[in-house]
């Protein structure tokens, strides 16, 4: 176990805590805000990663399917909202859960209808490839790095948002009081409608943006909804520092159990039993680290309503 | 000094920057009536809610019976013999009037680990519970769901439910809200035939049930008490006139 | 008079009596498998109705049960333990004991944060069965055998079998039935019902609702004990989170809070799934190869329109 590989890991480990802090922001957003529990999240990031394989390989432009992916989640993420979400902000969590729960399989199936159940795999441009010299014998592939470097260009441009503009200041008043809001004449419709197309495109970039890493295939935002709950769990529902603080625990610890909790184990119990024990504790490591954080801190570290 | 029912000393809750409990101190002795006045946002419910215990208080201490109860988890303070009612209505809308009630006192009779017999057969809840609701004047709703019952009969179930325990303290937030004259005269009336067998703290706006049931009143105007006495004496404060009571009082 | 409701329920479960030999006389054993598959999921169904439809506790872990219950009797056939006595009480204590964990960590929480955990455990559950490679991992295997009940009642005979599923569904209806009139039952519906109120009348949920919980893992262990030996197959996906969504569809579907309504709706769902994949009405390319397009368009339409269930419609006063 050298320390390339444990430098490598980490920045792999950062690299998921970024995608995974993308996710996490929309969906506490729109939870805060809207008290809407919506699992159909992930079918946004399918869609976003969908959209932007296709009109690269239709175009050969990868800032075209940045834009194509990132506009086109955005829309659909709209649509969702006034068609089949609207109804859903005065019910309660179960019938939230169980109507989004429908979404899902409606747009597993519609993408499946589109492209197919086998997975495709997009590709990264050409400028793109590569390594990047980190020193010390350290080669990291440079379209993570660019995916590292987006997401907290993201996050520093959602921490400008939320806490210095107009529209900042209202997602932070409509998190901690919703009627005051409205009640001071602010479009509460338009508001909603805004923040969940924001969330949605923010689910599309981490898509689009894990298009060349992971397969493209229908379900794939399932996969990584359930840890992105656990994020949300984690850092606290409804705050933004906190989907961050989750994210980055969460994408470091999964990636560095994984690889490293089976060499670790094997040292203090034998390979063979490592071998089996290893694998499967390491994908069981996140949900016992959130139950641990939750009998500490049942609303999570940095809860938005204090 | 300690003959107190129930001791308050120096308690303080704030919300932010907003003092909602300032440094309050409050004695109530055994069998007495005591309303808390005041007016609206002085912080009356906050109070309520942290000698019920769904509040915590950031300092200071409240003894009931010589026990430390400040932070003592609201269901066990029920079994330590205070008991609440609740500003706004709190019942159980999906229960009959009279299953509210067996309802209250299933938790005060033996253990509800029980997995077989249907709650509704058994006497040793249902009877009290009836005559309970005699009481309050609700025997003939005992069987209607307490979302049809009409508001000021669902004040008398809430009542009716704070009893089920055999209080020692009963924390009433304001019992007759939102009743009509003839409603508010009949609860004060019952209200006047528990004194003396139960202690009473009553948190209310209305001043004819005040000055009909209370013993001693306290006034609490922006999280503090500032008048504390009889009700000849608090008629008469000139400081309490000003703030809350009007000059015609 | 009985109610119109208790009338419902009698009537299905006669017609469910009938299906066997009604079965053999039309040469159809399909339907038989097909009834007694919805039999098991009712059973499932009806333990998540105590804990949701009348707890108000929305699990969406409720599959990982279905799983420790398949998994209970699959290992131990595996390793040539095939006696029902032993494997079935291991089932649901193993259930039981899981639930108990789980429980006693999500409980506390309460709202979305429930619901997240919840769904966050299944999910590690059903990452650890895949990655029991000896067991098949992500793909599963065979069941070995069918549980043995030393020639008391033979699984390989689907008739048997069958009867023996029904007697522990009428069994099961009755003793929830049982336990949400108990003095027990009365306190989850009251913590559902108005929290803060059940506190000031000295109660604390937290005992009750892990005990419930407890009670409906363990029932749903003993439907997946029932579930691998109905399928003779053991795989992951009996935990998968969108079967623990398919359950709550079934609980809601039915008419939560109803001892009719997990009845009602299992058989809905199942035989909704059965039509759309299966029916020679339906146009194939569009419809019957993408069956799950349409089932979440049903669901969401379900939601949105028909909040009181199936169940609702032969409605009388509240339960």
């Amino acid at each position: 176990m050298n320390l390339v590989l444990v430098a490598e890991q980490t920045l792999n480990g950062l690299q998921l805590g970024v995608m995974l802090f993308l996710m996490a922001a929309g969906l506490t957003l729109v939870f805060g805000i809207m008290n809407l529990v919506n699992l159909a999240h992930g079918s946004l990031y399918m869609v976003g990663a969908y959209l932007a394989t296709y009109i690269f390989q239709a175009t050969g432009s990868w800032a075209l399917s940045i834009l194509g992916g990132l506009g086109g989640t955005f829309i659909v993420g709209i649509l969702t909202e006034v068609i089949a979400l609207r109804t859903l902000y005065e019910r309660d969590h179960l019938d939230q859960v169980l109507a989004t729960f429908g979404l899902i399989l409606f747009f597993n199936e519609l993408v499946a209808i589109l492209w197919g159940r086998t997975a495709i795999y997009s590709t990264i441009p050409q400028y793109l490839s590569g390594h990047v010299e980190l020193g010390a014998g350290l080669r990291y592939p440079l379209y993570r790095m660019v995916i590292i470097g987006v997401g907290l260009a993201v996050a520093a441009l959602l921490w400008y948002v939320v806490t210095r503009t107009r529209l900042g200041m209202l997602i932070r008043a409509g998190a901690s009081n919703r009627t005051m809001v409205a009640a001071l004449g602010v479009n509460i419709r338009l508001l909603y409608t805004i923040v969940f197309g924001f969330g949605a495109a923010l689910a599309g970039l981490a898509g689009l943006l894990s298009g060349p890493v992971y397969a493209v295939q229908p379900g794939m935002g399932e996969l990584i909804l359930i840890q992105v709950f656990v994020v949300i769990v984690i850092g606290g529902i409804g705050s933004i520092r906190g989907a961050l603080a989750g994210a980055l625990i969460v994408g470091m610890v999964d990636t560095l159990g994984r690889a490293f909790l089976k060499p670790m184990l094997a040292t203090i119990i034998s390979p063979a039993a490592a071998d089996t024990l290893g694998p499967s504790l390491a994908s069981m490591l996140i949900y016992l680290l959130m139950a641990i954080v939750l009998a500490f801190r049942p609303a999570g570290l940095f809860p938005a309503r204090g | 000094m300690s003959s107190a029912l129930l001791e308050v000393r120096q308690l303080c809750k704030s919300f932010g920057a907003l003092r909602a409990t300032d440094q309050v101190d409050l004695a109530v002795s055994e069998g007495e009536t005591h309303a808390i006045i005041g007016p609206n946002g002085a912080g009356k419910t906050t109070l309520i809610g942290q000698l019920a215990g769904n509040l915590r208080p950031d300092s200071g201490s409240i003894h009931f019976s010589g026990e430390d109860v400040t932070r003592l988890a609201t269901h066990k303070r029920s079994h330590r013999g205070l008991s609440r009612s609740f500003q706004i209505t709190s019942v159980y809308r999906n229960f009959s009037a009279l299953e509210n009630v067996s309802l209250a006192i299933q938790a005060h009779r033996g253990h509800s680990f029980r997995f077989w017999k249907p709650a509704r057969t058994e006497r040793v809840l249902t009877d009290p519970a009836l005559e309970l609701l005699k009481k309050v004047n609700l025997e003939t709703r005992a069987d209607v769901l307490a979302a049809n019952l009409a508001h000021g009969e669902q004040r008398q179930l809430e009542i009716a439910m704070a009893l089920a325990s055999r209080p020692r303290l009963l924390l009433l937030d304001e019992p007759v809200a939102g009743m009509g004259i003839e409603e508010s005269q009949r609860m004060i009336g019952f209200l006047a035939g528990l004194k003396g067998s139960a202690t009473m703290i009553l948190v209310e706006h209305d001043m004819d049930a005040v000055f009909a049931l209370a013993d001693r009143i306290s006034v609490l105007v922006y999280g503090r008490i500032i008048a504390t006495g009889t009700p000849a004496e608090i008629r008469a404060n000139a400081e309490v006139r000003r703030a809350y009571l009007g000059e015609d009082a | 008079m009985p109610a119109p409701r208790t009338l419902v329920l009698f009537a299905l479960l006669a017609v469910l009596a009938a299906v066997p030999p009604l079965a053999a006389a039309f040469n159809e054993p399909f339907y038989l498998d097909l009834f007694r598959r919805i039999m098991i999921f009712s059973i499932a169904a009806l333990s998540l109705n105590l804990i949701l439809g009348y707890g108000g506790m929305v699990s969406f872990g409720h599959a990982a049960y279905l799983g420790i219950g398949a998994y209970s009797v699959g290992i131990l056939a595996f390793y040539d333990i095939t006696s029902g006595w032993l494997q079935w009480p291991l089932a649901i204590g193993a259930s039981a004991i899981l639930a108990a964990a789980i429980g006693a960590v999500s409980i506390r929480t309460s709202g979305i944060y429930f619901i997240m955990i919840t769904l966050a455990f299944t999910q590690m559950l059903y990452y650890f069965g895949i990655s029991l490679e000896e067991f098949g991992g992500d793909d599963g295997m065979r069941l070995k055998a069918k549980s043995d009940f030393s020639g008391l009642i033979d699984l390989n005979d689907p008739t048997a079998f069958y009867y023996l599923v029904l007697a522990l569904l009428v069994v099961l209806l009755w003793l929830v039935h049982r336990i949400v009139n108990s003095r027990f039952g009365r306190v989850i519906r009251a913590a559902h019902s108005n929290e803060a109120r059940t506190r000031a009348i000295g109660l604390s949920p937290y005992p009750y609702r892990l005990a419930a919980f407890v009670i409906a893992g363990a029932i749903c262990g003993l439907a997946g004990a029932l579930l691998v030996n109905h399928t003779a197959y053991l795989t992951p996906d009996f935990m998968n989170w969108t079967r623990s969504g398919e359950l709550m569809f079934m609980v809601i579907l039915g008419g939560i809070a109803t001892t009719s309504g997990p009845l009602l709706g299992a058989a809905a769902l199942l035989l909704l799934e059965d039509w759309l994949q299966g029916s020679d009405l339906l146009p194939k390319d569009w419809v019957r190869d993408h069956w799950q397009l349409y089932l979440g368009l049903v669901l969401i339409l379900v939601v949105v329109f028909a909040k009181r269930g199936l169940a609702g419609l032969f409605a009388g006063r509240h339960e």
